[in-house]
């Protein structure tokens, strides 16, 4: 087999770690022009040599090897190095691509802002490190990405510093992010006592024998097999990052970030390295009934629940923040049903139609004077023609409705959700069911909702904002057609030029990259119901689930405009409880983040002031030797008479003892 | 006596005494702040170029003692001057000789008084330290573990705080409590082992478990007052909060590690069934100090109080790596207490450099200080992030390691499985960043509100000067930690078996054997 220049593969993430250098330490010498072209250059050439080597992948290439040795400690040895495979190489163009349409995109975006060469040195920085976390060969190298594009998503998160709100939610970011990183250094632990190995090639060779020897970890008297828990503790690291119930909290508030990123990190890339973690350790999932089970839960709670709070979020962003949550739960999903090519297959389109549906709301922003309330927009298509088509295919594309992307990704989760068939968990299958496919329905109707109430409806502009309007920019609009293209065609294209469909995953598009157990995989059981096959979109439900939810957004948002006010009033408290998005936050407030500081507070005040410091220390120690110093200062009271009796008592006493001594 | 010394000559000595000679030359011969400002930086330099070659000339293949020196000291009872170094002392005696040129170029212009004094004081300081770190002969480390009380005493009492004497006498009150206690242990020693003070022969000879278990609580006091850990930390904080910046800088990134040292180098080889059998202790405290202390941290409204609590949370994994006797937890927490030198000195250098300015250190008082000082922000985010232990800073080296080597770890004594000890100690991963950041949050970003703030400057050259090199050492020991780790291999599995061979069978032998002598010499 043909292997890969390591010269090319290391210029890959090199480049933009090195302009990312060069803009971020010398950022304040430079003009504004050579910092964006310095970057943008960078992740440009890095994406031409991502797809060089997906061209050379496809035609059989691959690469595994070690670069550097980070730690070694007796048996405990970290390498750094390359693993490029098919699932690799899906991954890199997805981030390149989408990251060189950022980067193109922002140049217009953020023009005149005072942090200009700090935001193109982060976003090229953030490049390099979620490819670092595609690209490597071992547990430790994709935890190193893991952190370093959470570091990255927290600067971009805070980077208009002034807002209160946008430091508080990169901070929460930072710190729900570390509440699944928890789990994952659990997993990392684990995975090397029980293979000795972080290499995902020596870890996954040894994956049979472990589970053939029915090893198992005990807590007093609760048991639990290895795989299992090293299983669900890594997949808690990719709750965290993928946002998924209950560790989603996070990403709507990471809205608070300028909106280029937003749709690189937020919704393209970052959020979606939990799906590429299940799916790169799928030799180890695969032997784990339990933890497939608890994705498919979690995802399918996450996909139905974000989608109901989309359903009435007024903050543009905020609808599209909560479909990524909920589009993130297909992926889980899918995976968790052992459809892993279906679930990264989604996470590529996804990448193109939701990049662009966040590259659009910011160019409406943009041109709204940064209002993003979907409530004061209104007829904006008039003004902005170009924005108005991109967005309108990414809506079609996010609703699932042929043959645009989204459609075959989507299509494909469904359909394997429905074979899949766990032996112990059969409720889980069920509920997955049931939520996905209300979900494809509410989807399509919070997309369109949305999409109506910027572009059609009634004219809520105020008068002042009106006299900008306008379409903006090149650099901005031919960013929103490169990955238009890709929301339009990179279904159909991954359907039928890369064979990503294909139930016998081996020889389809993945190649051995993936690994699914013969017993379930729902794959193949769908292509041998006959009747069925797949991709037949005019008789199926989530079709027409799809298309019911943008007819009856047409209705309540296009034709009968009073319906929605009528509905919330009727229900209202069902509209607030979706409204106030389940009172997670409160919850959160009140049961986590006020009892840890109350808890602080008290260790801090009685713990060690109080009982320390004052009980032991001045109560206990000191108190007792001032005390006892001042019963010996007594004695010495300096009278010649105490001393004349204390001297007569003492010699009686001395008397004594040798009188009776004999 | 065979002394294995590579380069002939007495480099130990002279980095021990180069530092005193110099304080001994300001003080005579130097006139004027700034003459002596320049002298001390010289000899402070001087003293680090002398302990380069320790590491450049060490050997790795071997767990023996190297560039030993050896003099009679006092021969009535048999005290020597014995100096030599392995892989576990040699890493901190060049923290130490860099740290204290970091710590007298940051006193340049915030110590205005008695400067002379202050550089002298630090001068004597590292002397001690270097003589702490090199002595072989328990008397000899007891002289020097006591000495530097003295030069740490002045440097909080003349030059610190408001409260600041409060904080010298708890301070001293504390370790001179604990260290006592240490003077009864290696006195205890001297008599059951036969005469001898040292400390190479502590480690070979077998005492039996009485003796261990008694000699292993008085060390156990002195040490842990100066790890600090819990419940003996509240000094810690005080002592922080009054002392000058370079003496949090001094005490965070040595002081504090002469505690873990003991361990290293008295409780684990000396007393290896009692170390054993106080490993559920050990591991019960550590873990007190990851969370309780991360909790408290939290709740903290100074920021140098902050810092110091944060300090004995990440000293906590020092103490659960020491106690897990596998070899990367044990290499882990010496890779963290080095780290812990660059990431805690540096972010009390960073209090110090906003101190400088507003002469506070409420955190209430700031915000928004990277609308004034971006370079600042920049560089104090480096070392949040760091002591978050994110990968690719030298804390997430040593904490992963001490991780590691605790879920493999088999620790007799204790209940349930290591595993379960190594995933509680994980949580310091949300606990770490929960404390860093909001602070982080509360003093640098936001909008410019208060006045004082806004007049506040950017750093000069100079003070960013000093965190040029903690930033290179911070990444350097983060992707790189190789070579350092070359320098503990040998070092660290030679203490692990002296750690896991009982001495009990031996000291056994040893009890029958000596009446048996005694009815043949009659």
């Amino acid at each position: 087999m043909e292997v890969l220049n390591t010269t090319e593969l290391l210029a890959i993430p090199g480049l933009p770690l090195l302009a990312a250098l060069v803009v971020g330490l010398f950022g304040w010498a430079l003009k504004e022009t050579l910092s964006h072209l310095i970057t943008s250059g960078a992740v440009i050439l890095s994406a031409l040599l991502s797809i060089h080597i997906f061209t050379q992948v496809l035609a059989g290439a691959s690469f595994e090897g070690n670069f550097w040795t980070w730690m070694i400690a007796g048996d405990f040895i970290v390498p750094v190095g390359m693993l490029i495979d098919r699932l690799t190489v899906i991954m890199m163009i997805t981030v390149t691509i989408v990251s060189a349409c950022v980067h193109i995109y922002t140049i217009g975006y953020m023009h005149g802002d005072p942090g200009y060469a700090r935001f193109f040195s982060y976003i090229s920085a953030f490049t390099f490190s979620m490819l670092v976390l595609v690209m490597g060969n071992n547990f430790f190298t994709l935890f190193f990405g893991w952190e370093a594009v959470g570091l990255f998503s927290y600067l971009l998160i805070g980077f208009w510093y002034k807002r209160e709100s946008a430091n508080h939610a990169a901070m929460k970011a930072f710190i729900v992010n570390r509440v699944g990183d928890f789990g994952f250094a659990v997993g990392i632990l684990a995975v090397w006592y029980y293979f000795g190995s972080v290499e995902y090639t020596t870890v996954f060779a040894k994956v049979p024998e472990l589970v053939a020897n029915n090893v198992s970890l005990h807590f007093m008297d609760w048991e639990i097999s290895a795989i299992t828990f090293i299983c669900l503790a890594l997949f808690i690291g990719a709750m965290g990052k993928s946002g998924q119930v209950p560790l989603h909290v996070w990403l709507p508030d990471s809205m608070e970030g300028p909106t280029p990123i937003s749709a690189l990190i937020h919704a393209a890339t970052m959020v979606t390295a939990g799906v590429f973690m299940v799916a790169r350790l799928s030799p180890m999932f695969e032997f784990s009934e339990v933890a497939l089970a608890a994705v498919v839960l979690v995802g399918a709670v996450t996909a139905w629940m974000c989608a109901t709070i989309g359903l009435v979020q007024n903050d543009i962003k905020r609808v599209i923040a909560y479909s990524t949550c909920s589009q993130l739960g297909y992926m889980f999903v899918a995976c968790g049903v052992s459809a892993y090519s279906a679930g990264i297959f989604h996470l590529m389109t996804h990448a193109y139609f939701k990049a662009l549906l966040f590259l659009a709301a910011g160019s409406v922003i943009h041109a709204v004077m940064a209002q993003q309330d979907i409530r004061k927009m209104g007829q904006l298509r008039k003004y902005m023609p170009i924005t108005y088509i991109t967005m309108f295919l990414a809506a079609l594309a996010l609703s699932g409705v042929p043959p645009f992307a989204g459609f075959f990704s989507k299509d494909l989760i469904i359909e394997a959700t429905m074979m899949r068939e766990f032996t112990e968990y059969g409720w889980v299958g069920t509920f997955a069911t049931f939520a996905l496919l209300t979900g494809v329905f509410m989807t399509a109707f919070y997309t369109f909702r949305m999409f109506f109430l910027t572009f059609h409806n009634s004219d809520r502009v105020d008068a002042q904002t009106k006299a900008h309007l306008h379409e903006s920019p090149k650099v901005i609009t031919i960013p929103l057609v490169v990955l238009a293209i890709g929301a339009v065609f990179s279904g159909m294209w991954g359907v039928m030029y890369l064979d990503i469909a294909n139930p016998e995953i081996a020889k389809g598009f993945f190649g051995s990259s993936l690994f699914v157990l013969d017993a379930h995989n729902p794959l193949m059981k769908l292509a041998e119901h006959g009747e069925h096959g797949m991709f037949h979109f005019l008789g199926t439900m989530p079709f027409w689930l799809a298309i019911g939810g943008i007819a009856l957004a047409y209705v309540m948002y296009f034709r009968e405009t009073a319906w929605p006010a009528k509905i919330a009033a009727s229900v209202p408290w069902l509209y607030k409880f979706l409204l106030n998005k389940w009172y997670w936050d409160e919850f959160y407030d009140k049961t986590i983040v006020a009892p840890a500081r109350c808890l602080g507070t008290y260790l801090w005040k009685s713990g060690d002031l109080k009982v320390i410091d004052k009980g032991i220390i001045h109560g206990g120690i000191i108190d007792t030797i001032v005390a006892g110093a001042a019963r010996m200062r007594a004695i010495q009271t300096g009278m010649v008479f105490h001393y004349a009796f204390a001297m007569v008592i003492g010699v009686f006493g001395f008397l004594t003892y040798l009188l009776l001594q004999g | 006596m065979d002394l294995n010394n590579v380069l002939d000559f007495p480099i130990l000595s002279l980095s021990i005494f180069l530092p005193t000679l110099g304080a001994l030359i300001i003080w005579l011969f130097v006139r004027g702040d700034n003459a002596v400002r320049w002298a001390s930086l010289i000899v402070a330099v001087a003293t680090f170029l002398v302990t380069l070659p320790l590491a450049l000339n060490f050997d790795t293949t071997t767990a023996h003692m190297q560039f030993e020196e050896f003099h009679h000291w006092i021969p009535a009872f048999n005290i020597n001057y014995h100096l030599g170094l392995d892989g576990i002392s040699m890493p901190f005696i060049v923290l130490t000789s860099f740290l204290t040129v970091v710590c007298i170029i940051s006193a340049w212009q915030c110590i205005q008084t008695r400067v002379k004094e202050y550089m002298i004081a630090f001068l004597i300081l590292e002397t001690t330290l270097i003589g702490v770190f090199s002595a072989l002969d328990a008397i000899l480390f007891y002289f020097f573990w006591e000495a530097l009380l003295i030069p740490m005493y002045l440097i909080i009492g003349i030059w610190g705080g408001k409260n600041r004497v409060y904080a010298t006498i708890k301070f001293f009150l504390y370790t001179l409590a604990g260290s006592v206690l240490m003077l009864i242990a290696v006195l205890a020693m001297y008599f059951e082992a036969g005469h001898t003070f040292s400390m190479l022969d502590f480690m070979d000879y077998p005492f039996d478990f009485t003796w261990q278990f008694w000699i292993w609580i008085a060390f156990f006091i002195a040490f842990a007052v100066k790890v600090p850990m819990w419940p003996v930390h509240t000094w810690l904080p005080d002592a922080h909060t009054e002392a000058p910046t370079a003496g949090s800088v001094i005490l965070a990134g040595i002081l504090l590690k002469l505690g873990a040292y003991g361990f290293l180098r008295f409780s684990l080889p000396m007393l290896p069934d009692a170390s054993q059998y106080f490993v559920p202790l050990m591991i019960g405290l550590s873990l007190v100090a990851i969370v309780y202390i991360s909790l408290v941290a939290m709740m903290q409204t100074d920021m140098k109080r902050l810092i110091a609590y944060s300090s004995i949370a990440h000293m906590g994994f020092v103490t659960l790596g020491t106690f897990m006797f596998t070899q990367a937890a044990l290499e882990g927490a010496i890779i963290g207490m080095i780290s812990h030198g660059f990431v805690a000195a540096a972010l009390f250098l960073c209090v110090g450099v906003m101190y400088d300015r507003l002469h506070t250190r409420e955190i209430g008082d700031y915000g928004g200080v990277v609308n004034v000082m971006p370079v600042f922000a920049a560089v104090m985010l480096f070392f949040c992030m760091a002591n978050v232990a994110l990968p690719g800073a030298s804390a997430f080296v040593g904490e992963i390691m001490v991780l590691i080597g605790t879920f493999e770890a088999a620790p007799t004594h204790l209940g349930i499985s290591a595993k379960w000890i190594a995933i509680a100690a994980t949580t310091s991963v949300v606990l770490s960043a929960c404390y860093t950041l909001w602070m982080y949050k509360r003093v640098i970003m936001g909008d410019l509100v208060k006045d004082s703030v806004k007049s506040m400057q950017d750093m000069t050259i100079r003070e960013f000067g000093y965190f040029v090199p903690l930033i290179i050492l911070t990444l350097w020991l983060g992707f790189y930690p190789l070579p350092v780790l070359d320098f503990l291999h040998v070092s660290v599995s030679h203490l692990i078996d002296q750690v896991s061979t009982s001495k009990l069978d031996a000291a056994a032998a040893l009890l029958q054997a000596v009446p048996a002598a005694e009815a043949a010499h009659h």
